[in-house]
């Protein structure tokens, strides 16, 4: 078994128009930056996005919604220091936005890896985020029933992978990784270093490989905050 | 009545307040912002542990300028540093820690604070671009959930109301509110008044209220140190 892709454009290109990304990172934090331009390059059009934000400045998700790639992101939280790429285009009627709770999300990423297609949550009970859901009591307390987040394809940040696809990640950029990594069809990982199985401890083994289709090295990858520091722009 | 800017609280020492509530080995989620103060004032001898929903348990102090690491932030998105005994999860497993009970204190900052526990900070319902983070999950699971707030808005409304009129984040979830004039708890649908600054009358702070203030027993004096 050998998960490895050999370049970035490679691992990308499979993705069509239309298609459902999962995109891991929390701000900047665990954002796959390489993997995200690689995609510019390739350009597919009318994408749903699911990520904690909906990008900063003018590089990774926030230069796809600057190449008209997104027609919809799914986000908890879609402001950012420099948020006007989505900004300007929610506010035209360009782009369309489901918000979701933070913990929701989460949540619903990780019932759609685990084969779950609802549960109920006692967040956004009474608020306007919950008109239209299914309510249910359970000892005395109400709860809203949510439903799985599944998509067609995950890009994912890690930090050590082998070529099963056994992946172990840095610090808080861990994040949606491990979930992300288990709720699409099609999950293709960066990470900043590719060794032989065996060469991670199994007990430091965060994702499985069983969630991983492919995995690239991406050596000492670029930090969102550090580009935005840096006004950089893509492409 | 009295100039309330000339003797109501600021923003730190409401975070002091609240800080001197929390007790040795709590686990604790401060929301972004203002609240993030309390972590400043913890008391001597107790040391929380602050909880931060994007995958931290025990981080500590900002590093020094040029220190930062980026995969090493908290929910507001700033850079930290870990304390000994610090951990890392993913988010599934962070917000299991907010929803499922385990958290002792959640602190969070206010728009609007119903007698009933209800809480609105998410939206002002003015259009724009909703964004709602973590706020939904922080108001369900913790032991206690806390609000620090300025009494008043901006325009001088009462914030302490019968009824939020802006779009909930929560339905009855709040159990103590920390204002810069008093100390109000919730309880059976009331607010109960705990503590208020000596410089200001009962009535006073009632008129500024905007649900009847219940008292028991006797309302202690809320008194904070210069900071």
């Amino acid at each position: 078994m050998d998960k490895t892709l050999h370049s970035l454009a490679d691992a990308v290109s499979v993705i069509p128009d239309g298609a459902t990304i999962m995109i891991g990172g929390f701000g900047g934090s665990g954002a796959p930056i390489e993997l995200i331009h690689a995609l510019i390059d390739c350009r597919p059009r009318n994408l749903t996005v699911i990520n904690n934000n909906a990008g900063n400045g003018h590089i990774g998700i926030a230069a796809m919604i600057e190449q008209d790639m997104v027609a919809k992101m799914v986000c908890s939280f879609p402001r950012s220091k420099d948020p006007r790429a989505f900004t300007e285009r929610y506010l035209a009627g360009k782009i369309e936005l489901e918000i979701v709770p933070q913990g929701t999300l989460a949540e619903r990423i990780r019932a759609g890896g685990a084969g779950i297609p609802a549960f109920y949550t006692p967040t956004s009970f009474g608020t306007e985020l919950a008109e239209g859901k299914p309510v249910e009591k359970f000892e005395g307390r109400s709860y809203v029933q949510e439903r799985w987040l599944k998509a067609d394809f995950a890009l994912v940040k890690a930090e050590r992978g082998d070529t099963h696809g056994n992946l172990t990640y840095n610090k808080a950029g861990r994040n949606f990784g491990p979930l992300m990594c288990m709720a699409a069809k099609n999950t293709i990982v960066q990470v900043s270093e590719l060794t032989q199985p065996g060469a991670i401890d199994p007990e430091t083994v965060i994702t499985p490989g069983i969630f991983v289709n492919g995995v690239i090295e991406v050596q000492n990858p670029a930090q969102e905050e550090v580009l935005n520091l840096a006004e950089a722009v893509y492409p | 009545m009295t100039q309330i800017d000339d003797i109501k609280l600021s923003n730190a020492q409401i975070a002091w307040r609240a800080a001197q509530d929390i007790d040795d080995g709590a686990y604790v989620n401060l929301g972004i912002g203002f609240p993030e103060m309390v972590a400043r004032y913890q008391r001597e001898g107790c040391q929380a542990i602050y909880h931060t929903e994007n995958g931290i348990l025990d981080f500590g102090a900002p590093p020094a300028p040029g220190e930062e690491d980026w995969d090493l932030i908290n929910a507001g998105k700033k850079a930290v540093t870990l304390n000994p005994g610090a951990s890392f999860f993913h988010h599934a497993d962070s917000f299991a820690m907010v929803r499922g009970g385990h958290l002792d204190v959640a602190i969070l900052g206010a728009y609007e604070v119903a007698e009933t526990g209800d809480l609105a900070n998410w939206s002002t319902g003015r259009g724009g671009v909703p964004a709602v983070g973590g706020a939904m999950d922080l108001v369900h699971g913790a032991k206690r959930v806390a609000v620090i707030t300025d009494h008043l808005t901006k325009k001088g409304d009462p914030k302490l109301v019968s009824k939020c009129s802006l779009p909930l984040t929560g339905v009855g979830c709040v159990t103590r509110v920390y204002t810069s004039l008093a100390v109000v708890d919730i309880e059976d649908g009331h607010f109960v008044l705990r503590e208020k600054l000596p410089a200001i009358s009962f009535d006073d702070l009632q008129a500024l209220t905007g649900a009847t203030l219940h008292t028991t027993d006797t309302v202690g004096d809320l008194i904070v140190p210069e900071l």
